[in-house]
């Protein structure tokens, strides 16, 4: 605030303070030319001889008046609000902020610190990091995977020890803190409908080589599918092709949902958490999706 | 002054009524609307695009500031769980600003990048679907229903009025940006961009 503004607010604060102190003062004192000694009439008449009393407040009401005047002027030497000055107690909203935000980040070193030195598999196994990464987990995580961490159609389970990109606790890790986009390319224009089909029977099939899946497998094979999903559609963890011989599916498992991936493609993201929840928290929330899988 | 004369003149006292309930407003209000801190935009920050303007007209009409509100105060507690505490350069753009009162569901104000779009519009069209505890709504008609993008760019033009950046050329292809997209595309472009100006603070 610049200064002509703070000396505006001054002027008006000290207007505002000092009127209401004049204004309690002028109404509790009755004026000597208004009122005869002893009467306690205000002067005012009507009809003749109809007349009306002063009845003043009891004095501690009229004290309590008095004394929000002098919180007034304790407030505002000790706390801001006078103008730029900043008070006595030099307190602010940010400094408290700032400061709720160092005692809480100094209490939780001490925490985290417990846990640096042991490493996420260990982590995994311990019941107090657990606790915080489970909490976490629910907090944040929960709202895509579920709170059982079960995921939904889209949103992967964590439960089931089926990793787009592996289980292993630094992949874990780096899915966490840096997100993850998964790209299926629409594949409608390259293998058709009737390729499509084909497609779907041959992953259905319990038998890769029968007859049935042969078609299938044709086109899986020289339509570009194994590119992210492997030679024998088992994916491909390095680049998070999923696996497409095994009973999970993501998207869905009728025929319409997968149809629509093949031909439409689909991409879907796990966001990055570093920067909201920071490298312990993130190590913490890791320890906790790694004992969900077990 | 005496007694008297306030209470015998009607419009006297009406008079300093009016200046003795105006002093607060003039003190905590008529400054800060002056002041650079609530009056610029925060460094980095765009005006929304055309189709999250669009998105900011949803959210305003299915009521969405009813159990959301867009404002992380500075305590812990808040920033914890929704990031860093907003401030007044990033609603500088918003008419009217979304702060909201109340809420049912979490705060909003940063939940730009927070979960994937396909994540919000699976939430959009039935909540329980990702999340089984909730009591949101669902919004199935938005996926539906299409922007009616012969009126984006006088909204538009609205906005430039208040004081909002647009060129003539967001104005002129405001058209053809939200041309044939949903309610619901419009809706999560919006959701997508609350508090992307501040991502991280001093951490």
């Amino acid at each position: 605030m610049s200064t002509s503004w703070s000396i505006f607010v001054i002027v008006l604060v000290i207007i505002n303070v000092g009127g209401c102190g004049w204004l309690i003062w002028w109404t509790m004192h009755m004026r000597t030319d208004e009122q005869a000694e002893g009467d306690l009439s205000t002067g005012h008449t009507w009809d003749g001889d109809l007349k009306e009393n002063n009845n003043p407040l009891p004095k501690w009401w009229l004290n309590t008046f008095y004394l929000t005047i002098i919180f007034t002027i304790a407030y505002l030497i000790l706390y801001p609000g006078f103008g730029n000055f900043s008070g006595t107690l030099g307190w602010s909203q940010y400094g408290q902020y700032e400061n709720e935000m160092a005692a809480s980040a100094e209490k939780l070193d001490d925490v985290y610190a417990a846990f640096r030195d042991q490493n996420l598999m260990e982590l995994s196994s311990n019941e107090a990091a657990l606790s915080i990464g489970r909490n976490v987990f629910l907090n944040v995580c929960a709202a895509c995977h579920g709170s059982d961490g079960r995921g939904a159609k889209g949103f992967p389970d964590l439960t089931d020890n089926d990793w787009l990109y592996g289980g292993n606790p630094e992949t874990v890790y780096a899915t966490i803190a840096n997100g993850r986009t998964g790209i299926m390319a629409p594949m409608g224009a390259v293998v058709g409908d009737d390729g499509a089909d084909a497609i779907i029977a041959f992953l259905r099939s319990d038998n890769p080589d029968s007859a049935e899946a042969a078609a299938g497998k044709q086109k899986f094979m020289t339509s570009g599918c194994i590119g992210c999903h492997g030679l024998n559609a088992e994916g491909n963890q390095a680049l998070g092709g999923p696996n497409l011989r095994d009973d999970i599916w993501l998207h869905g498992d009728s025929t319409a949902d997968m149809k629509g991936i093949i031909m439409g493609g689909k991409t879907n993201e796990m966001p990055a958490h570093i920067d909201l929840l920071g490298e312990d928290r993130v190590r913490l929330v890791a320890a906790y999706v790694l004992s969900m899988s077990r | 002054m005496k007694h008297d004369i306030v209470e015998k003149n009607i419009g006297l006292m009406a008079i300093l009524i009016i200046v003795v309930i105006s002093l607060g407003g003039l003190a905590e209000i008529i400054p800060l609307m002056l002041s650079r801190t609530a009056s610029d935009p925060v460094e980095g920050m765009r005006p929304y695009t055309a189709l999250e303007l669009e998105g900011r007209d949803i959210y305003i009409r299915e009521g969405c500031y009813n159990c959301h509100s867009q404002m992380v105060r500075p305590f812990r507690a808040e920033t914890e769980r929704y990031g860093p505490y907003s401030e007044a350069g990033e609603t500088v753009w918003d008419h009217p600003f979304q702060f909201g009162s109340k809420r049912t569901g979490p705060d909003l104000a940063r939940v730009g990048g927070r979960y994937s779009d396909e994540w919000h519009r699976v939430h959009l069209m039935n909540p329980r679907d990702v999340v089984p505890e909730s009591n949101m709504p669902s919004y199935p008609w938005l996926a539906e229903a299409e922007i009616d993008a012969s009126r984006t760019p006088i909204k538009m033009a609205g906005m430039k009025t208040l004081g909002v950046p647009y060129t003539d050329d967001d104005v002129a292809g405001a058209t053809a940006a939200v041309d044939g997209k949903t309610e619901l595309q419009a809706l999560i472009a919006y959701l997508q961009n609350l508090g992307m100006a501040i991502k991280t603070r001093g951490q």
